[in-house]
């Protein structure tokens, strides 16, 4: 018998769903285009929320930034759940390899009491600045339009618990695990006068209700002045001091920062170059919170740097400055 | 750079959705190349020289790429290969 093999191919009538076709023409459309554009409803909203009788769900009216099309705000990292969580599980993994080596080496418990207690006062003490940003994002993600920005934000809202934790296990390094770091660590945060600026700013930004302000003042210029002044400035001064095996403890929260800025960035600069009245919002948004940061700021890299403070902050600033101006929201781009 | 012949070069993937911009960055950065679609596999001919750019694909993926990936995907190649940090090149030597 002759046997005669052939393949066969059957050409597919439509390659993606009809909605991601309508935006990216009848091709394949990724894992991030089918888990992000037009997932969140739109329309057909039957009840108002009682809470909020004035808006509806979801409701664009909820900033005072306007956008044609609010998925332009997408992300550059294109995170959809899968493969955000295996991102994230193998950095976790690394993490874990670094704080075992601290930990089997004793070398933050064996560091002298004036380093331990200025670990704890400036790096323990900002798990509760990362409580209050997750807290702010997942305000962006349940007032936010569209799924583009909601997502991306929502996953921001649990690296911050990552990083909380990653901090609170620093304190435990330091007090070989009683905890005592972190009670004091609560301590400086609601009584020690220099931490009060910071956590008035916080708090401040607790009662921001526009969700767009608030990702300005939480993930533009909170975290661009925050990150750079603990994560590098006091970094490298304190590895002149005591090793650079500190470094290992900042190597996780300035790599996320890296890559969640690339984000941040894109998001701003895309609201920015859509009108010019959301060019000028965001400036001026910008312009006030930083000023209100940068003040509590200082207090506490007084405290912490001494003499360096002032270089310091000079030039964590400088660097906010700049990628502002790159992003079109610096006050001379108005 | 030595002389090239021009006769065709080919690389097929597989079509799955780590290789959809793979595909879509080689397009863009070999205009001459023609596509081949088969039930899952592509094939990409080119003549004389086939090139895969790095930074072409990390600004489709949004992250960064190492060009030994490709391999993960690759099912089967013609031309010799030249491959650096930033560029996978397909191409006869004369």
């Amino acid at each position: 018998m002759h046997v005669e093999i052939k393949t066969t191919s059957v050409k597919p009538l439509r390659l993606t769903f009809g909605h991601l076709a309508r935006r990216f023409g009848d091709k394949q459309a990724t894992r991030y285009q089918e888990g992000t554009y037009d997932i969140q409803p739109g329309v057909n909203f039957h009840y108002k929320p009682l809470w909020d009788p004035e808006f509806n769900m979801y409701d664009r009216r909820r900033t005072a930034i306007v956008m044609k099309d609010w998925y332009a705000l997408k992300d550059p990292r294109q995170y959809y759940y899968g493969n955000y969580t295996i991102a994230r599980a193998k950095w976790q993994e690394a993490q874990e390899r670094q704080i075992e080596f601290l930990e089997k080496r004793g070398l933050l418990f064996n560091l002298p009491v004036e380093t331990r207690e200025a670990i704890t006062f400036s790096l323990v003490t900002l798990r509760h600045y990362e409580w209050g940003a997750n807290t702010n994002n997942a305000h962006m993600s349940a007032y936010g339009w569209g799924t583009a920005i909601t997502q991306a934000t929502m996953m921001n809202c649990m690296d911050r618990l990552g990083i909380a934790q990653h901090l609170s296990k620093i304190g435990l390094l330091i007090d070989g695990n009683s905890g005592k770091s972190l009670v004091t660590a609560k301590r400086f945060w609601m009584d020690a006068p220099e931490w009060q600026g910071m956590r008035h700013e916080m708090e401040n930004m607790f009662v921001t209700r526009d969700w767009f302000e608030l990702f300005v003042a939480q993930n533009l210029v909170a975290d661009g002045l925050v990150y750079p002044l603990f994560f590098q400035q006091l970094d490298s001064q304190m590895a002149a001091l005591d090793g650079s095996f500190l470094s290992l403890i900042a190597d996780f929260p300035l790599r996320w920062y890296d890559e969640s800025g690339k984000w941040v960035d894109s998001v701003i600069k895309v609201a920015a170059a859509e009108s010019e009245q959301n060019q000028k919002l965001l400036s001026e948004w910008v312009a006030k919170w930083r000023a209100a940061h940068a003040a509590a700021l200082t207090k506490i890299a007084d405290r912490v740097m001494g003499k360096h403070a002032g270089q310091a902050v000079a030039s964590v600033l400088d660097v906010f400055d700049a990628r502002c101006q790159k992003l079109g929201v610096a006050r001379g781009s108005v | 750079m030595s002389a090239t012949s021009s006769q065709p070069v080919f690389i097929a993937l597989q079509t799955n959705n780590d290789t959809l911009s793979l595909i879509e960055a080689i397009l863009y950065d070999n205009p001459e190349a023609t596509i081949e679609e088969y039930p899952a596999m592509v094939r990409i001919v080119a003549p004389g020289r086939l090139v895969v750019r790095r930074a072409s694909v990390e600004e489709r993926i949004g992250r960064d790429f190492d060009l030994r990936e490709i391999q993960i995907n690759t099912i089967s190649i013609a031309g010799e290969v030249d491959e650096t940090e930033d560029e996978f090149t397909l191409c006869w030597k004369l």
